[in-house]
């Protein structure tokens, strides 16, 4: 009997149907030209690097050194061949399966080691001190340089080189999901979930950390921006990928010798990481902008 | 509507005994606790099984508060919380979670105290995965059980709050806080958000949802005519003190206090004349991180007099049920 009189306010709401946040999010991302050519780029990259076995012409370490250094354009290898005669395009494909792994690793690693510390920094008064103080150390270190000291530790291959980046990535991941769990921490349905007897572990996972994924999302793509290019650097001063490892990076630095018979050999893997980095940028500034209005939803 | 004046026979559920909660304030370079935002300065109190409490008082004057506090989501300053008569304010979360599923509390912002990520169907299982053993069926049939019980339908189960209406969210929030069965639900200005229309139907909801249920509510507002309408004793609060309690018949009578007198003057009347005895207070609320010495009201008080400034007015019951702190208690102003 009550209900017809409590169903009332519901007929005259006037419901909207609103569609989900990431669609609304996609369609903002999709506006920004720039961002669509950061798509298309990142997509041609992740495809190549599935389908690197397809889409290569050739063995990218088969040497031939019959048809070294042969230019661009040449016929059957269209992007050349370096100094052993490996055809240049196929070490650009497998070059971006390398490059897209190592930076996923890096970044995936460092996301897990950031938002676990900016967690638990942020949401406990009592380790927030020592977690804090142990992110300013990290964070004390130039970036490149920490890597460097890491691979000087673990060793020089692509595995270290990902960890390598990724506890570079940690400190500013910490802080940024530190900032955001104190301030989520405060809203309401916090205390409204705690009052109904949620756990820590809930309230961290349940309801902090989706409230905080904006930010994580638009840190996690620019720092695959950072990963690619530290990786590619590296790599270039020998600390990363070795011979004859299909390295951006690794590339340039053995076509460094041949700069002026064979230009090539360093523009076409430059291309490939200027593009990626650019890509993975503006994609990261595009989603942060279609992101923003929804941080908060009020 | 039942409208319980105190009876003796009345079962005490809750009942509070010296309370206070005092926030540091930390400042300076060091961060030093520089002093406390007095927020519930000794709150002694009981509330019965299956009446409406209301708590009254200015903006600060500590009910939402009082209200955490009863919850364990602040930690008391000092004081004890009893429960069907076991202490419960030292209770780690573990022990606690029999409590939870009797106290519950319905927020001031429906849409704030709603996890805008969540859809309100999950919200709800939620409650159920934290609390029951159900299988994800018997969830989800109980949510729509608990939906159709507020009001709202199968369909809403997929929705976002921001989705929602001011009315259905509180709609949504009542839900919630109804979901495992409660005999003690606090409302923190529950209905203060929402439009007078819409007010009403929530108003409706609670009280055909207390007399179902046999709940007890503590329903905290600033909206004297709505405690009138609801409640059936009445907590009127000052700078964190307790100045008086009662039955809503005889505090709106017969009000004691020289605050409540005031507080009662101000409430619109739907006459033709205007309301020419309407008590004016003069001062702003003083800082509870400074109050007043002896009386709390004394700065503000129209017949305060000196031993107001250094003699607190104990707490005392004056008629049967009838409570109130003023050393000239019952003058009217
Ligand atoms: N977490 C906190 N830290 C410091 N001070 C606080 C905190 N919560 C509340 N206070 C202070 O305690 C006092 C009481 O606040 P409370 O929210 O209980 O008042 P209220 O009666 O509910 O007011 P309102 O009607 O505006 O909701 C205020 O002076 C407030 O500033
Ligand atoms: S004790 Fe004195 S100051 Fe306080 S309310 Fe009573 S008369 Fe006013
Ligand atoms: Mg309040």
């Amino acid at each position: 009997m009550t209900n017809a009189i409590l169903t009332t306010d519901i007929r005259t709401s006037g419901i909207k149907k609103k569609e989900k946040v990431y669609i609304t999010t996609l369609k903002r991302l999709l506006k920004n030209k720039l961002a669509i050519a950061g798509i298309i780029i990142i997509l041609v990259q992740i495809t190549m690097a599935i389908f690197a076995p397809i889409i290569a012409t050739h063995d990218p370490v088969k040497q031939n050194l019959i048809a070294s250094e042969l230019p661009v354009f040449s016929e059957g290898h269209w992007l050349g061949t370096d100094n052993y005669g490996r055809d240049v395009w196929s070490r650009i494909v497998y070059g971006a399966r390398i490059s897209l792994l190592v930076g996923v690793t890096a970044v995936s690693l460092g996301l897990i080691g950031g938002i676990t510390l900016g967690l638990l920094g942020g949401y406990y008064k009592k380790l927030d001190g020592i977690i804090m103080r142990v992110v300013d150390l990290l964070f004390s270190f130039p970036g490149i340089l920490l890597a460097m000291l890491i691979i000087a530790v673990l060793g020089t291959n692509l595995v270290n080189v990902a960890i390598a980046i990724s506890i570079w990535s940690i400190p500013t991941c910490a802080r940024i999901v530190r900032g955001s769990v104190l301030s989520i921490k405060e809203k309401e349905y916090i205390m409204a979930i705690k009052s109904l007897g949620a756990s820590d572990f809930r309230i961290m996972m349940r309801h902090i950390l989706p409230n905080a994924f904006a930010p994580i999302i638009v840190f996690g793509t620019m720092r695959m921006a950072t990963a690619i290019l530290s990786t590619a650097s590296l790599s270039f001063l020998g600390l990363g990928a070795q011979p004859p490892t299909p390295e951006w990076g690794a590339m340039i630095a053995q076509g460094q010798a041949y700069m002026w018979t064979s230009p090539h050999l360093t523009i076409v893997p430059g291309i490939a990481i200027m593009l990626i980095v650019f890509a993975f940028n503006v994609v990261g500034d595009g989603l942060r902008d279609a992101l923003d209005p929804n941080m908060d939803i009020q | 509507m039942v409208t319980l004046s105190t009876k003796s026979d009345q079962k005490i559920l809750l009942e509070l005994k010296g309370v206070k909660k005092y926030f540091p304030i930390k400042g300076g370079i060091l961060k030093r606790v520089q002093g406390h935002v007095k927020a519930v300065e000794d709150v002694s109190l009981q509330l019965f099984e299956g009446e409406s409490l209301g708590v009254v008082g200015e903006s600060g004057c500590g009910k939402s508060t009082l209200g955490r506090a009863i919850l364990g989501l602040e930690e008391l300053t000092e004081g004890k919380i009893h429960f069907r008569n076991e202490e419960i304010q030292d209770l780690k979360r573990k022990e606690k979670l029999k409590f939870v599923k009797e106290m519950q509390m319905i927020f001031q912002d429906p849409y704030a105290s709603l996890n805008p990520r969540q859809r309100i169907g999950h919200a709800l299982e939620e409650v159920f995965t934290m609390h029951t053993n159900m299988s994800a069926k018997e969830k989800r049939s109980s949510v729509i059980d608990l939906l159709n019980e507020v009001g709202l339908k199968e369909e809403h189960f997929e929705r976002y709050p921001h989705e929602f209406s001011g009315g259905q969210r509180q709609r949504i929030g009542i839900a919630r806080a109804i979901a495992l069965n409660p005999s003690f639900v606090i409302c923190d200005e529950a209905v203060s958000a929402l439009d007078v229309s819409v007010q009403a139907q929530v108003l409706k909801l609670l009280k055909t949802l207390q007399e179902k249920y046999q709940l007890s509510y503590l329903f905290i507002s600033h909206d004297l005519g709505v405690i009138r309408y609801f409640c059936d004793r009445v907590l009127v609060m000052y700078l964190g003190n307790t100045v008086e309690l009662g039955t809503v018949k005889g505090v709106f009578a017969n009000p004691l206090h020289p605050y409540t007198q005031a507080l009662l003057s101000a409430i619109p009347r739907p006459s033709v004349q205007k309301n020419t005895n309407r008590i004016r207070l003069q001062g702003d609320l003083p800082n509870p991180a400074d109050p007043p010495s002896g009386c709390p009201f004394h700065t503000r008080c129209p017949i305060a007099q000196d031993i107001c400034k250094i003699n607190k007015p104990d707490w005392q019951e004056i008629e049967p049920g009838h409570f109130a702190a003023c050393h000239y208690v019952g003058t009217k102003i």
